[in-house]
């Protein structure tokens, strides 16, 4: 079992929808929302919300900052 | 035990990641997964690291990261297209105890900025130049740099950019390997190529960023030059995730990763 559980928390109103941070996901916990936010984007969510690890590589590479990353030793 | 739930997990106490406090709440301007904003992100990060923002003056350019004063909480000039680094040379020279840093597209940089980044470099001046190349010229709508890659196509060639014409004479010349020619001079310190595509590229980037202040800090003189290789989705008429796929298969072959020079001795590849 893992030894970590993660959880992000995106903040959905300055999300841009780009995607950038799926690809970052080594444990494929994002996708984009079919709703949209109030700029009209499908803004990321975790869909997978068991696979994280915290491990922040969503966080480190969002080009606008909007991910906060968590993570608690089991 | 009890199933560990999202709420237990969200907690400040577990807090691992977050943007810096150096960036002010303004969302960025830059289109969906653009590169100027991941490196903006760095930045902010490395200054508060180094806890030196109350002393850091960074100088703008002309190109989409032209108002790039409004994201940082730290003191800003915004200076004439292509003039940063001589912008920079000044505040430094008047303040040598103020941490100085230049942030400039390769539009800027390279093409109507190519002679004070030269002359900047040659200088040796004690600053930090940060470059993003991204190719292109961003902002005004996708025309030819002189970073833009042989066969690219961009508004200004249309054909894709051809160095010469079939028959051997000049048409739009060859993409402008600024960054080694910087390394070339001896007023250069530190020299490295980095990328923001990936995870493992940002905290590489960051590494170099960090590295690059440092220097400066410690040191009377010498440039610290960091190129980190960008994407510009919107001109590059791509999805920001394919741009990143993009700009490995094609901009890293010509601009490969890594640092060229340390501690003013060029590093032999
Ligand atoms: C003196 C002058 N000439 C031309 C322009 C038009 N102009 C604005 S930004 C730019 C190029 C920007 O490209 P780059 O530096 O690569 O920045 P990017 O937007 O790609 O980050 C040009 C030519 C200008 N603003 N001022
Ligand atoms: S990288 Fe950031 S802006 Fe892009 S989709 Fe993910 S959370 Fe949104
Ligand atoms: S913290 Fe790691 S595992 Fe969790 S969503 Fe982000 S990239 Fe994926
Ligand atoms: S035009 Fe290109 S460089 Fe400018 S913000 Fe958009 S993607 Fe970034
Ligand atoms: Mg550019």
């Amino acid at each position: 079992m893992a030894k970590f559980r993660g959880a992000i928390v995106v903040d959905i109103e300055r999300c841009k929808g780009c995607g950038v941070c799926i690809t970052a996901c080594p444990c494929k916990v994002i996708e984009l929302a079919k709703e949209v936010n109030g700029k009209g984007y499908n803004y990321a969510f975790m869909a997978n919300p068991e696979a994280c690890i915290g491990c922040a590589s969503c966080g480190i590479t969002c080009p606008d900052g909007v991910i906060k990353v968590y993570k608690k030793a089991l | 035990m009890a199933e560990i739930t999202l709420q237990d997990i969200i907690q400040p106490e577990n807090l691992v990641y977050e943007k810096s406090k150096l960036l002010t709440e303004k969302p960025f301007h830059y289109c969906p997964g653009c590169g100027h904003g991941t490196v903006h992100r760095i930045i902010a990060e490395v200054l508060e690291e180094l806890g030196v923002d109350d002393r850091t003056i960074g100088v703008s350019p002309v190109g989409c990261a032209v108002m790039a004063y409004d994201y940082f909480d730290v003191d800003f000039v915004e200076a004439a297209h292509g003039r940063a680094p001589a912008c920079a040379t000044g505040i430094k020279r008047v303040w040598p105890d103020k941490v100085v840093f230049s942030y400039q597209g390769d539009g800027d940089l390279a093409a109507i900025g190519t002679c004070e980044t030269i002359h900047t470099c040659n200088r040796g001046e004690n600053i930090t130049m940060i470059f993003v190349n991204n190719g292109i010229y961003g902002m005004t709508g996708g025309q030819m740099a002189p970073t833009t890659l042989v066969g690219m196509k961009t508004a200004t060639t249309p054909y894709g950019r051809m160095p010469q014409w079939p028959d051997g004479t000049p048409n739009n010349g060859f993409p402008l390997q600024i960054t080694q020619l910087l390394a070339q001079l001896p007023g250069t310190r530190y020299v490295t190529r980095q990328a923001v595509f990936s995870a493992a590229a940002v905290r590489n980037c960051k590494k170099a960023i960090k590295k690059a202040f440092q220097n400066q800090i410690e040191n009377k003189n010498g440039v610290n030059f960091v190129e980190i290789v960008s994407n510009c989705n919107s001109n590059w008429k791509m999805s920001a995730v394919d741009a990143n796929k993009w700009l490995q298969d094609n901009m890293l072959p010509v601009y490969p990763l890594g640092d060229l020079k340390d501690n003013f001795e060029l590093i032999k590849k």
